[in-house]
């Protein structure tokens, strides 16, 4: 579905990504995992047209998406919920789903998939009308997954989703992430909660200073040494 | 006693007036100010053009100004999505150019606008001399037994209620369609808004088109009480700053509020101080925003929503 081939990403005249080349199949969950710095946002953020490759080639579903004007990205099927949320903070609740389905079946689809989106976070109906900016740092997380699920993506990338949140409402994310697999959306998934991370994951890849140096099933590298040692602490 | 309540009555009323119409110069600046972070200090020019529009629709063919709004605020529309398509976007996507400088090149629009102003119709001052310019309500009219007198000046009044329509309509734009729903996401993250499928250039170019579009309104809501001189520009450029460091970069509401107390301030120091000090009363206000309201009254405001 997603294939990244020999992609070298520049911030400026600094190089960030090296040669590198990963693939995300349909229905599968994909960790890319890596320590702080090593490049996974960057990563990203070059996948949904905010960053541009100087080398290399990125297709979705045999499509050239280099080629594709970044905003058209979402109505292709391809959703980004960023690090740090990246909330609309001064909209409400409900005009940050809004903004989730501008385009295409999305847009006509908008009040059903806002039902849809407030079943699964019921939390997010009571505070529809409240600013972004004042939900708590786990509301505002079920909003940025909401308003991604809100384009109704066939591949949905997570970066970093249970950063800063309490164990509970990890495992809530988590559980929700699996639902949106169960319901047949392709999952591309960043994370420091490596352990939890890999229990979900089909396969992942791990990066060191945006180089790719592993990748496994999620089960292999959960017994990995290099793993084990540098990521689960062991 | 009550010819004192009288003035100040009258002054506030006044203010309250002017302060309409400032707010719509305000907001459009603002609005520019929030999606691409530069300050247009071409926005005075661009309402003197529109002023240029209506004053010749006047005279050539007795068209109304206020009829005039429905014909300049489109003019000016597509003449700011000319400016910002042609002349700032190229500007805005070489890295090199810093932001201070991009400011530079909306100055160096501003000055060739009125430059050309004043060759084409001279630096004469000019007006339109409409039939009901000097009419007005009075209370007493209304309440004959009245204690104290108050006029409302007819074509103040309909700027006025013109102008609260207009924000009223922007209003309804930018909360309920998805176009202005994107305007106000690229203003508050760019890259997010990317993401969600928002063609952030043409919200660039919309946003100057609509900030051109209400600063003419209010152009054409001027003509029929204000004169008309190529030079004006520059002093309404200074107001729409003023009340934009005022409201808070960016804020909509803040360029509103900014906009009745910058009226109702410049009012009050015409009839307390002298004719000739509001220019000063508008220069004390904007360095009191800055060194006591950083963040304007947009940052007041939120601090009570956020509850930071
Ligand atoms: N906007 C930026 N400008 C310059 N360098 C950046 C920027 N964002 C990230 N970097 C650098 O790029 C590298 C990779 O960052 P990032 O992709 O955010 O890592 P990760 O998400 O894996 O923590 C880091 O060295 C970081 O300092
Ligand atoms: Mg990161």
């Amino acid at each position: 579905m997603l294939e990244v081939r020999g992609i070298d990403v520049f911030y400026g005249d600094v190089q960030v990504i090296w040669d590198l080349s990963f693939s995300v199949s349909e229905g599968e969950v994909v960790a890319l995992i890596g320590a702080n710095g090593a490049g996974k946002s960057t990563t990203l953020k070059t996948i949904s047209g905010i960053l541009s490759p100087r080398k290399g080639t990125i297709t979705f579903n045999g499509e050239d998406i280099l080629k594709i004007k970044p905003y058209r990205l979402i109505e292709m099927g391809i959703a980004h919920v960023p690090e740090g949320r990246r909330l609309f903070v001064e909209m409400t609740v409900e005009e940050n789903l809004d903004m989730g389905s501008l385009r295409g079946t999305a847009r006509k689809e908008r009040q059903r998939n806002k039902e849809m989106v407030y079943s699964i976070f019921p939390r997010l109906k009571e505070r529809s009308r409240q600013l972004a900016g004042t939900l708590s740092g786990g509301e505002q997380q079920m909003l940025a997954i909401g308003r991604g699920l809100m384009s109704m993506p066939r591949l949905i990338m997570f970066d970093e989703p249970s950063l800063g949140l309490a164990p509970i409402l990890v495992k809530e994310i988590f559980a929700v992430i699996e639902n949106i697999r169960k319901e047949g959306v392709t999952v591309l998934i960043v994370e420091q909660n490596v352990k939890q991370t890999l229990s979900v994951a089909d396969r992942a890849y791990v990066l060191e200073t945006g180089k790719m140096v592993l990748e496994g099933t999620g089960k292999e590298l959960m017994d990995n040494e290099h793993v084990k040692t540098a990521f689960l602490g062991v | 006693m009550s010819v004192q309540i009288e003035i100040f009555l009258q002054t506030l009323i006044a203010g309250l007036l002017l302060g309409g119409l400032y707010a719509l110069i305000g907001i459009g600046m603002t609005l520019i100010m929030g999606v691409m972070k530069i300050i247009n200090l071409a926005h005075g020019e661009l309402m003197m053009v529109a002023m240029y529009i209506a004053y010749w629709l006047f005279v050539l063919f007795h068209i109304d100004p206020y009829v005039s709004v429905l014909i300049a605020t489109p003019v000016m529309f597509f003449m700011g999505v000319a400016i910002q398509k042609y002349l700032i976007n190229p500007v805005m996507k070489v890295e090199s150019i810093l932001p201070e400088n991009q400011v530079i090149l909306t100055v160096g629009i501003g000055m060739v606008l009125s430059n050309m102003a004043t060759i084409f119709f001279t630096s004469d001052y000019r007006s339109t001399p409409v039939d009901y310019a000097s009419n007005a309500f009075y209370l007493s009219d209304y309440w004959r037994d009245s204690p104290i007198e108050l006029s409302l000046s007819i074509p103040w009044t309909v700027s006025f209620i013109l102008a609260v329509i207009i924000t009223v309509s922007l209003w309804f734009f930018l909360t309920k369609t998805d176009t202005g729903k994107s305007i106000r996401a690229t203003a508050q993250d760019k890259d997010a808004a990317l993401m969600m499928g928002v063609n952030v250039e043409r919200m660039r170019v919309v946003t100057f088109g609509l900030g051109a579009a209400l600063v003419g309104a209010a152009g054409c809501l001027f003509i029929p009480i204000y004169y008309l001189y190529p030079a004006l520009g520059g002093k309404f450029t200074l107001i729409a700053f003023v009340i934009t460091i005022l409201g808070g970069l960016g804020s909509t509401i803040g360029a509103i509020i900014g906009g009745l107390i910058l009226g109702i301030f410049e009012s009050m120091t015409a009839t307390y101080v002298g004719m000739g000090w509001a220019p000063v009363g508008r220069f004390v206000i904007f360095i009191a925003a800055l060194i006591f309201l950083p963040g304007g009254v947009a940052a007041i405001l939120r601090r009570h929503k956020l509850g930071k």
